[in-house]
């Protein structure tokens, strides 16, 4: 079966350039970066080399990168690692769990955080930032982009803003990261989390940048690696896969490919809407003015439809995309970002989130629009709430 | 010919329903695995009386786990399906509320009425599945003469479960299958171990799903501090069947017909509960003599081998999962109410459980004891 995979945000495929940077440290160069002798050498030149690519993608100094697990990791080391007890911090209700739970520890550990709301377009305003502002706050963190909606938040006004008050801005750049032209220096951050696999790099391994300057609590006791940042040998491998896909990702950009994958998906968003009633974009403000987002990413409500059904089916056909969280159980629970969207209930269970890689094809886009339309023409058969409505209209 | 036809089964992790999906992956049918996820077990663990852990069935990732593996090893898709509010609303609302107005409620039926042969029902449609296969011992055939679709105790009726299922319409009769109907326990055990599933030794469940140990009094006092409720005072007195005051009470939602002990009296001969009054919290206790009636009220009553249940009729009336079908003439008395009249008087006819009507094997339908 021919099958189509438009769950980027979720993971994305190593990109065949990455999976053959990355082999020679499984093998014949297998070294731990700490040691002295050759092969340890050789390793340590390859972190090293993946480190300045890395920081050639964030446009910052080698020594402010801290490579990590991942994304969660990145995140749970920014967070804890900036704040003590008695520190005010301030987030936003739309994060990605792995900023929103360490935020919830640094609660139980005596910290005060302040949960700031977004707008129906998914954004936070800068102006609730500066008014959530205390004298003890000391970290603000406001992700780049949302993994749901792929909306894109102002956070370089949130930087300006964090500038002035002397506090430091931490932003979770997951989706961000590789997608949409990034820059410490114009964001002004003091910390940005990015994931591997996220941006075609293998799964277990991020990076973390930290401003010079700027002290941090490290996460794990052990070894000095990592500048004493992070603790534990370095996954060689991973690291490199992460230098290339960082390489790869500058280059793309560079380019203006980000430009064309915006047109696929934008080819896949108005096929849709073209062609289905009652569909709409989350991330849209009530007169369409849609928030900016990275080029990769749509989420797309059909009333009268239960998206749990229109993934399984999809799935079906052969093509992957996802609705709301999955819940330990590889349940579908609801989304707590488009809750925090304001959107009501049955609008976030209908929601579909389409997400492209840099592997996705045209051809990829018709195969999926077909799919969609199919399925949510026999969904709304079989809907009785579809029926009613449309006996009522 | 070779099986084109796509059917769901819903695979709860057990032994019964993971029998069913490699069944009938072999005859070669197109399998989808579902499971339901319908009660999140965490959400009260480690509240007053609840365990620290979860220890519950019910969804439990564990069984998730060892669906998932099955599906995985049969060669099917399988998807976990999300229906935790219906479930909430449909059977465990109702489950507490049956219990604070003084009757014993069956779940199962609930679920099984409301969500498996409901909601997922609909979820096998939408993703093009004809029909849904699950792992209970009942039988489902049409009947031409009657064109009917009946509903038919098992092989093994140590383990029929038709008594859950008499809810079920023509409908969803009509799209289910049971293909452990002719089968007994141990066949299917020696089935799940032919098709090298690991679980086949697995052990059965028993308990309600979503109450852990099986406590269910503290389960009400947990959900219920959880939804920010207090538990409504139903605290009364004891009264015997005379009508004399023996003693008080906690609440009507600690006891059930039948029951023994707990009382918190005692008097030289066994009492038991006899009946239990919603309306003015009282708990009526007597000898085990007055625990036997040879009426009882059915209400929301679904026929099955018949198009309505308007003519008397004589049948063997099941009252409770452990009861054995006593004979029994019924007869319409109401809009939608059923008197049974048995030839012997019952034991501990408790509101709040089925009345389930049985024709031989054929169930003819069923209601809940008023």
């Amino acid at each position: 079966m021919r099958r189509v995979y438009l769950d980027n945000n979720a993971t994305t495929p190593v990109l065949p350039e990455v999976f053959e940077a990355m082999r020679p440290y499984f093998g014949e160069h297998f070294g731990n970066a700490s040691s002295i002798h050759h092969h340890g050498q050789e390793a340590r030149a390859a972190v090293e080399n993946a480190r300045e690519s890395v920081a050639g993608l964030l446009g910052c100094h080698t020594s402010e990168i801290v490579f990590t697990s991942g994304g969660t990791e990145a995140d749970n080391l920014a967070v804890a690692g900036l704040v003590a007890a008695g520190d005010h911090v301030i987030t936003s209700s739309v994060e990605h769990h792995a900023v929103l739970h360490a935020c919830k520890h640094l609660e139980e550990i005596g910290c005060e955080v302040t949960v700031l709301p977004v707008d129906g377009r998914g954004l936070v305003d800068p102006a609730d930032v500066r008014r959530a502002l205390r004298a003890n706050t000391q970290l603000i963190s406001v992700m780049m982009a949302n993994n749901e909606t792929g909306v894109l938040q102002p956070v370089e006004e949130i930087g300006k803003i964090a500038a002035e008050a002397g506090v430091k801005f931490h932003t979770d750049a997951v989706q961000a990261a590789g997608k949409a032209a990034l820059d410490v220096n114009r964001i002004g951050c003091h910390a940005l989390s990015i994931s591997g696999h996220k941006m075609h790099a293998p799964q277990g391994v991020g990076a973390l940048f930290v401003k010079k300057g700027t002290r941090l609590q490290p996460l794990f006791r052990g070894g000095g690696h990592e500048r004493s940042r992070r603790a534990g040998t370095e996954n060689v491998p991973g690291i490199v896969a992460l230098g290339k896909a960082a390489q790869l990702a500058k280059e793309w950009l560079d380019r203006g490919d980000d430009q064309k994958m915006a047109a696929l998906r934008d080819r896949l968003e108005q096929g849709i809407l073209a062609h289905v009633e009652e569909a709409g974009v989350n991330g849209a403000g009530l007169n369409g003015d849609k928030a900016p987002r990275v080029p990769n990413t749509t989420n797309i409500y059909f009333n009268h439809i239960e998206g749990e059904s229109l993934v399984i089916a999809a799935d079906l056909k052969g093509l992957a995309v996802s609705g709301g969280a999955a819940c330990s159980s590889g349940a579908t629970e609801p989304s707590h970002v488009l809750t925090a969207m304001g959107l009501p209930a049955d609008r976030g269970r209908s929601s579909i989130r389409f997400s492209l890689g840099k592997q996705t094809t045209a051809e990829d886009i018709d195969f999926a629009l077909a799919i969609v339309l199919e399925t949510v023409a026999r969904l709304r058969e079989l809907s009785p709430l579809y029926r009613k409505a449309a006996l009522s209209s | 010919m070779p099986n084109t036809d796509t059917i769901a089964v819903a695979m709860s992790g057990g032994v019964d329903s993971s029998t069913v999906a490699a069944m009938l992956r072999a005859e070669g049918h197109n399998v989808i695995g579902l499971t339901m996820q319908l009660w999140n077990q965490r959400r009260l663990a480690g509240r007053e009386g609840m365990p620290e852990s979860v220890q519950g069935r019910c969804c439990s990732l564990d069984d998730v786990y060892d669906a998932r593996r099955v599906a995985q090893q049969i060669g099917i898709p399988y998807y976990v399906v999300n229906h935790e509010e219906r479930f909430e609303r449909d059977v465990v609302r109702p489950f507490v509320e049956e219990y604070l107005s003084g009757r014993t409620p069956i779940p199962c039926s609930l679920c099984n009425n409301h969500l498996k042969f409901d909601q997922l029902l609909v979820v096998a449609q939408q993703i093009g599945a004809e029909r849904v296969a699950t792992g209970h011992y009942a039988r489902v055939a049409y009947d031409e003469s009657r064109r009917r679709w009946l509903l038919k105790r098992p092989a093994d009726l140590s383990k029929d479960q038709t008594y859950f299922l008499f809810g079920l319409t023509q409908e969803q009769l009509s799209r289910t299958m049971f293909p452990l109907g002719d089968m007994t326990k141990p066949q299917v055990r020696e089935l799940a171990r032919q098709h090298g599933l690991a679980l086949a030794e697995k052990p059965d469940s028993q308990e309600i799903c979503f109450v852990p140990g099986g406590d269910y009094k503290r389960f009400i006092d947990a959900y219920l501090a959880e939804q920010g409720e207090s538990l409504p005072d139903t605290a009364g007195e004891l009264v015997t069947t005379g009508g004399e005051v023996i003693g008080e009470h906690a609440g009507i939602h600690n006891f059930t017909v039948g029951q023994r002990k707990g009382l918190g009296v005692a008097t030289g001969s066994p009492l038991y509960v006899i009946q239990i009054s919603g309306a003015n919290k009282q708990v009526v206790v007597g000898g085990d003599e007055h625990l036997y009636s040879r009426t009882l009220r059915a209400k929301r009553v679904n026929p099955i081998s018949v198009a309505d249940l308007g003519e008397p009729m004589r049948v063997a009336v099941k009252i409770r999962h452990r009861h054995e079908p006593a004979a029994a003439m019924i007869e319409r008395v109401g809009e939608d109410e059923i008197l049974v009249t048995f030839d012997q008087p019952q034991r501990a006819i408790t509101p709040g459980q089925a009345a389930v009507f049985y024709d031989g094997e054929i169930v003819v339908g069923g209601g809940w004891i008023a």
